[in-house]
This record gives C-alpha cells, structure tokens and sequence, in this order.
C-alpha cells in the first residue's frame, strides 16, 4: 500500500492538536491530588480546614464526604471509598481551585492523620515471601500454568542443560502526556469526559457503571492522546477523580497528574525472578523447556503479567512447563506496560538461548532455526503464518551476522570491547469485535467513523488507508473520525489489536457502502464484525520478528553504547510503511532503555518508588540512540482480517533487551541477567 | 499518629508549607506583566507563583506548549525566551515582564510551515506528538546556536566558526528533549535534512553573489550534501 504522512501531522507541528486538558471550557477549575504518606494503614481523620482558608480553594474531597460510587471492577477506581491505606502514594485527597496554582499549594494544607498498621508496609519480592500463590489466571486469561511431557526427567537427561535466573525491574510506562482529564457535568445531567486514554468505549463504559449512568449519558472525547503503552488503556482514577470533583463543585473540573504522581497512580511493569531451564540434544535440539516466573501485585487488585505465556509457542521441545505466581504487597497496583508477559519473558528466554547457544557450540541464530516448531507447541494448532526463520535469515544477512565470531570479550580497541547480539521477538495477533460507520457525499468525500484511538500509533492514518483502498478512491478524499465515545463503539488500543480490529469494521462498512454508491448521494452504511470474530477458524495467530544488536563496553566506566540496532518483522502486511517503521523503532528505543537503564527503585522502609521522576528514572534520550533500523518480510496471511495484517505496536520491544544484554556479554564475556545493565554491573562483573 | 500530606515530588517531608513561607491563608499575589507573543502583545495579570509555561496554557490558551513533567526534566514546554531556547515550566513569569516569546504557535509564517515543520511531518519525527511542539522548537534554537557558532559538548574543533550539523552534534543538541514513542531517529533525520538544505541554501546565495567558478564549487559542495537525503 502507499505510505501516508500522519494525516494529523500539520495540527501536531504546529500544536493545534488538543490534548485532554486542553480544551477551552467555560468556568473550569483546577483540582490537585494529595497522596498517602503512609504504606500501611487507615485515615484516622482529613482536617481540611487549612486548606478550606485558602481565597479561591473550593473543596477538599477525601473518604469523609466523598459521593458513593457504584462498585468498580478495578479498585484502584474507587477514589476516596475507603480509609483503608494499602500503598504509600494512593490517592486520599483532592483540592478543587480556583486556579492551579492555588489548587496545588492548598493541598499542602490538607492534614491527614494516619493510624498506621502495627507492621510497616511490606514491599519487597523475593522467592521466599510467604504470600506467594498461584493466581487463577494470567493477563488478560491464559491459565497460570502450563506442563507437557515430563520436563523434570527429561531435563537431567539432556546433552547439554542451561539453567539460569534472570530478574526484571519494575519499569513505568511514562507516556509523555501525563494521564488527564477535564469533566463537565452537563445540564441535563450527563457527563462529558476529555480524557487522555486508550479507548473512548471503554472509559465511557466504566464510567458510566461508577457513577450509575446510561452510557449514552457518558462522553468521552479523546482525539488525540499523548502516548500510554499500556498505562492508559485501562481507566485510571484521574478520570473517576475529575468527574467527581466537578460533581462537588458543580464547576467543569481539571485534573492532571503530575509526573510524580504517576509512578503510583498510573500503573507500571511488575517486577520479576524468573528461572528458566533448558535442555538439548548434542545438535542443539531442544528436549526441555521450563520458564517459571514470580511478580508483585497490590493488596486491592491482582494483575499478574503473562510472563512465561511466549514460552509456550516459540520453540519445539516435547517436554515443557510454564508457572506463573504473585504475590501481594503493599505497592502500587501494577498494569499493562507494552508487551506485557513478552517483554520481560522474552528476555529470560532469549537470553537463556544464547546461554545454550554456548553451551552447545552452536550459532544462536541457527539454534533458534533447528528449534522450529511445526506447529504451536501447546495447543497443537497450526499457525496461521510463521516466518520467524525468515526474519533471523534476512536480519543476519543486513546486519552482517556472518562473519561474527562467537567468542566472547576478543574485540578491543583502546577502552572499548566490541560484540553483537541476536535475539528473537513475538507478539501475539489478536481482534476484537468493532462497529463502524461509513458515509459518501456528493462532493466526492467520505467520512468514516469509528471510537478507535490513536495515541500516536497513526490509527487515523492507517484506517484512512484501508477505507480508501476497500472503496478504491485516494485517500485524501478520506476523512476518519475516532477519539469520540460518541463514535460507533470501538476495541482498546492494546494488545496490538487496534488495526485489526478497527480495520475489520471498516472495510466492512466501506463493504456495504459500495453497492449503494449508484443509488445517489449521500448514502451510509455501517457495519459490526461480532459475529465475523467470532466464527473465526482456530488457529495460532503471532506476528514475530529477529533484533540484532551491537555493543561497545567502556572497560573503564563500564558504560554500555548501542551504536546499532536492527530488527526484521514479521507481521502481516504492512499497511503503512511510514507509521509502521516508526512503530518499530519505538519499540526497540524503548527496548535500549529496559536493557541499559530503566528502572524503578522501591524504598524497602517507607514503600515508595523513589525514583519517581524523569531525572531518576531514565529514559533513552536522543543520544543514547544511534542506528536503528526496522525492515520486514513479506508475509501473506489469509487467516487473520481483511486486511491480512498482524499488530506491530508491541514487537518492536520484545526482544531488544535480551538482543543488547546478549551482545554485552559477547563484547565482554559477562552475562549480567539482572535488568538494567548498569556501569556498576559491568564494573563489579568484570 | 503520623500526620502528612500530598506529594507531589516537591513537598518537604511531614507537609505543610516550607519553611519560611509565608503563612497559608492569604489570597494569591498577582502582578501585571507584558509578554510579547509569537508578535502579539499581552497585557496581563499573574499569579506571582505561575510558571510561564502556565501563563501560556492556562492563562493565554496557547496549549501548544506541553506540560511533560513541570520539572525542567523533559522539554515538552520548551520556547524560545528572548531568542533562546529555554524551559517554560521552570521560567517564573513575573521575572519575565516584557519578554519576547516564540510558542510553537509562532513557528509558522501564516499557513506556510517552517522548513522544520515540514521536515518532521515528511520524516515521520513524531508518533503521538506531545513532545513535538518541544522538539520543534529547541531544533529552531539548534540551527540558530550552530549558525551562530556556539559549540556543544560533542563538537570537534570547538574554533569553528559554524560546527556542522551532523547526526552526532543533533543527537548532543537534543538531548534536552525527551521523546517516549521513540522517534529520535527520525527527528535527527529531519533536523539533518533541514540544516543541510540551509547550508545548501546560504552556500547558494555566496555563490551568487560572486563569480562564477565559486558558483559551481558550491553547487558540487551541495550535491554531496544532498546524497544522504531520503
Ligand atoms: S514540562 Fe518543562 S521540562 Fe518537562
Ligand atoms: S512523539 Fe510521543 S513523546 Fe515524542
């Protein structure tokens, strides 16, 4: 297909693209969110007086006269329902100003008395915490465990055995809009939300639940969104917060997190202990399989990241196994950060690959190639598409993979060692059912209308590209409206389903269109792809893709580079060349900062994160990035969506770290297993 | 009983009001500046403790500029004060009455973008666009301190009257402006085909200005530039 420019490039360049709290509405006031400072415990009492005596202050809305709401599903929606203190940061407090100035120095002035609990919090994951279990389900619902054959006999009878733990810090999505909203109760009494989020559908809904509203009393208007990976996808309480706040006050409400405040309000990736265990025959074929993974969840809401699920399908080996336990702490509730379960679990066992490549004598490419599977491993289904083995050939091949010598710590040159690294990458395809609506006008135009979002992935321009191939005409004769509860109901942003599903219902809708086009204009149509996901045939659907990398280790400072990064997708057909690789790059920029330096830290005496800022916690800035490049094959899927395209907003991270911890210790010889690879690490390694 | 409050990162621990601060219940204090932006004169009124980045959001409805962190830790608010580039959420605003100010509003002349403009919407230099409006104008300040000869931390012969704009001296330059999609590699792309057609550009107008064995030298001089463009 044609690559498209954003079709909302020139708003974004020249800042008219509004953004949740952007929108200039009559009367709005400002609230500010104050935040438990204890990690264990009750609210004993809010004296709101001090802050009341602020000129311009308006209200302080805690668990003392905070409205009822219905029961959430998520607890972390339940703003101020409780005097229940489970983790240090939770919200206990808002202030309602006239001005945002005002709005957050009153909050300094509201005085929470705390009975803290007898015992301080307990924040700390470690295999021996006595309230390990083992979860009914995984993200979203995969079954905690998985066992096939009998990996605990086969394993010691292997040739060759890698056992190994590797550990994955707790990482924060840091989407560079911070999670906002600006809430109008209306006249008539329904709600109209400018929310920063993944999903207008999904935030209206909830909503409406919360607050005991017909959804059609709900709007959530969201046309452009600053980021989320994950952090927005579900509704966070900033939402619930402003909405309430504006029902106190009787005022339009503005609310926002500060960057702060979003490393425990926001959700992040869990930590995680994982042990993988291999064993192989002599020519490197897999006999044993086991990935077993440990990670946190708060005490009010159990997430359990999905993390040994991509175990499960990529790679052959007749005796396998998958666990997945959590234990409960008093932390932060943890969420979707992209690619969650892939992400970190593709790092133990990419990493643990190369480990057996070693051990074996064998090129890591070519051992994940004789590790092949005909089929899904698990569940015996055939995959729609694999070309895994193509992506490690065409990536070997650009970046340069066959004159490698796989002997570690051998290049130096002054300082620096040298070394390069493979690892491969998968991300599930998923649909989900959509409704679309679709119009011609006599001028020659077409309007397409869908809740989708588009929080930087090009949505907008991808769907304008499939309405206008499905009804033959330039795109530019195309407009899409998304971002708009009001739009026919749409799937999240997540789990790199957007395109699929979104694009299922418009094409048909653009479908239904066509043979009325005749009858005059304007004419509609409109569709919902329900039953079509439904009734579709069973198969193992993943997209997958090989990232190479290349290191140079300062042997003095320890300090790692990544002058090179490349990474060969397989995903369907690419439906815009220009957004796509753009999507592709993020992802591996985000995977360099998970392998070199993203990292939350938890203070184990007061339970905080700590380093809850973007001087503290780092993310790749633009020198850290050198060359990176994403290509991919040509793939032909005729069992996935009309467009036969698979997701690629979250396999352009999975794998990179394990592909850049990889080459680290081909440079220097040390395999450091503990995320981030840090100076430090290198330093006492070495 | 552990008394406290909201944490906003910049809170002394037990809450309340630092010391020294004057005592909470007086109304805000508010004085009358004059900001000239993107050309247009603002007579206006300021809580003394707003940021100019505020002032600009909240107070003018210029939401161009972006409110990443409010800590001067990621350059989604970054404009151009009196010519330079500069954090809006860490410049007080009354401390800056009178001041000049270019908003990524006042990038464009009317309806024709900035050939900046132009480049990251035909490099693809963003994916959601909150740190855009950042981005776009600390690289305006980036061609500006080059032209001006101002050296970065990266720049070979720090003497030079103008340092090159290659990828190494951008990605220096940038590094003041956070971008989580990850498009730095189409940012420095952009900001390099920008400042080499500059360099093209001013290259061209010597050369015509003398003879014309220097006119072809320059035109050479450009068409080895211009082999690394897309
Ligand atoms: S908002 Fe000013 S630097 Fe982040
Ligand atoms: S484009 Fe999204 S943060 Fe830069």
């Amino acid at each position: 297909m044609r690559a498209l420019e954003r079709v909302e490039g020139r708003d974004k360049v020249t800042g008219r693209a509004r953004y949740a709290y952007e929108y200039p509405v009559e009367g709005a006031v400002y609230a500010s969110a104050v935040q438990a400072t204890v990690g264990r415990g009750t609210i004993a009492a809010v004296d709101a007086e001090a802050a009341l005596a602020i000129p311009g202050v308006l209200a302080v809305v805690s668990c003392e006269n905070a409205p009822r709401l219905r029961q959430a599903a998520d607890a972390e929606l339940a703003v101020f329902q409780s005097r229940e203190v489970s983790y240090r940061g939770q919200l206990v407090a808002a202030v309602v100003a006239e001005t945002l100035d005002t709005a957050r120095d009153a909050a300094r002035f509201v005085r929470i008395e705390y009975a803290p609990a007898a015992e301080g919090p307990d924040v700390r994951l470690h295999p021996g915490h006595p309230g390990i279990y083992k979860p009914d389900k995984v993200n979203p619902t995969f079954p905690a465990d998985s066992v096939k054959g009998d990996p605990e006999e086969a394993l010691p009878a292997s040739a060759v055995q890698v056992e190994a733990t590797y550990t994955t810090p707790a990482e924060h999505n840091n989407a560079m809009e911070p999670h906002a909203t600006l809430a109008v109760w209306e006249e008539d009494g329904g709600l109209t939300l400018y929310d920063s989020n993944q999903g207008s559908s999904t935030v209206r809904d909830t909503l409406a639940e919360i607050f005991g509203l017909e959804p059609e009393r709900v709007r959530v208007v969201s046309p452009h969104v600053g980021g989320g990976f994950g952090s927005k996808g579900t509704p966070r309480p900033n939402v619930v917060l402003a909405a309430m706040a504006a029902g106190v006050v009787g005022r339009p409400v503005k609310f926002a997190f500060t960057r702060q405040q979003m490393f425990s309000a926001t959700g992040y990736r869990p930590p995680s202990i994982q042990r993988v265990r291999l064993g192989a025959d002599g020519t490197g074929r897999l006999t044993t399989v086991v990935h077993e993974a440990l990670s946190q969840t708060s005490m009010i809401r159990e997430f359990v990241e999905q993390t040994a699920t991509p175990t499960r399908m990529m790679y052959q080996a007749p005796n396998r196994r998958t666990a997945h336990r959590v234990t409960r702490l008093n932390v932060p509730t943890p969420s979707w950060m992209r690619a969650p379960g892939e992400t970190p679990g593709m790092y133990a066992l990419e990493s643990a690959m190369d480990e057996l490549a070693y051990a074996a004598g064998i090129d890591p490419v070519e051992l994940r190639i004789r590790n092949e599977p005909e089929t899904d491993p698990e569940s015996g289904l055939p995959f729609s598409s694999r070309n895994l083995v193509a992506c490690l050939r065409e990536g070997a091949e650009r970046f340069g993979w066959g004159d490698r010598d796989p002997r570690p710590a051998v290049r130096r040159e002054g300082r620096k060692l040298y070394g390069t690294g493979v690892a491969s990458s998968t991300y599930p395809a998923y649909r989900s059912p959509n409704q679309a609506y679709v119009r011609a006008d006599a001028d020659g135009r077409f309007t397409v209308r869908i809740a989708a979002a588009d929080i930087g992935t090009g949505a907008r321009t991808t769907l304008t590209l499939i309405a206008a191939e499905t009804l033959k005409v330039e795109p530019e004769r195309v407009a899409v409206e998304l971002g708009d509860s009001s739009l026919p109901r749409a799937s999240l942003a997540g789990g790199s389903s957007g395109t699929a599903g979104w694009g299922s219902a418009v094409v048909r809708a653009c479908e239904a269109l066509l043979p009325k086009l005749d009858a005059g204009l304007p004419a509609e149509a409109t569709a919902d792809t329900t039953d079509e996901v439904k009734a579709q045939e069973k198969y193992a659907r993943h997209a997958y893709g090989a990232q190479f990398a290349e290191v140079e280790v300062d042997v003095d400072t320890g300090e790692v580079r990544v002058p090179r990064m490349l990474g060969v997708f397989a995903a369907g057909r690419i439906i815009n060349p220009t957004t796509a690789r753009s999507q592709f790059i993020g992802g591996m920029t985000m995977g360099l900062g998970m392998a070199l330096m993203e990292q939350t830290v938890m203070d184990e005496e007061f339970g905080d994160y700590l380093n809850h800022d973007l001087a503290q916690y780092h993310v790749p800035a633009c020198a850290d990035v050198r060359d990176i490049e994403a290509f991919w094959v040509d793939e032909r899927d005729a069992h996935l969506n009309p467009m036969g395209s698979k997701g690629i907003g979250e396999i352009g991270i999975v794998g990179a770290a394990a592909a850049v911890a990889n080459a680290v210790h081909h440079a220097t010889g040390l395999r450091v297993r503990d995320l981030p690879i840090t100076p430090a690490k290198i330093l006492t390694g070495m | 009983m552990d008394s406290a409050n909201n944490s906003d990162g910049d809170v002394p621990p037990g809450g309340g009001r630092p010391p020294g601060g004057a005592p909470p219940g007086g109304p805000p204090v508010r004085a009358v500046i004059t900001l000239v932006v993107n050309g247009t004169e603002h007579r206006i009124g300021v809580d003394t403790r707003a940021s100019l980045l505020d002032v600009l959001r909240e107070d003018l409805g210029l939401t161009g500029s972006k409110k990443g962190c409010d800590h001067g830790q990621c350059g989604a608010c970054t404009i151009l004060l009196d010519g330079r580039r500069a954090n809006g959420c860490l410049a007080l605003a009354v401390a800056h009455d009178g001041a000049r100010i270019t908003t990524v509003e006042g990038l464009a002349d009317g309806d024709r973008l900035s050939p900046l403009q132009e480049a990251f919407i035909e490099y693809d230099a963003f994916q959601c666009g909150y740190c855009t409006p950042g981005q776009l104008c600390s690289a305006t300040a980036v061609l500006d301190e080059a032209a001006a000869g101002w050296p970065s931390a990266v720049t070979p012969d720090i003497t030079a009257a103008t340092p090159m704009l290659d990828a190494a001296e951008i990605r220096e330059r940038m590094s003041g402006n956070l971008c989580r999609c990850g498009a730095y590699v189409n940012i420095v792309a952009a900001l390099r085909d920008t400042a080499e057609r500059a360099e093209r550009q001013s290259a061209a107008d010597a050369a015509r200005a003398t003879s014309a064995a220097s006119d072809a030298r320059s035109e050479a001089i450009g068409h080895a530039q211009g082999v690394g463009r897309r």
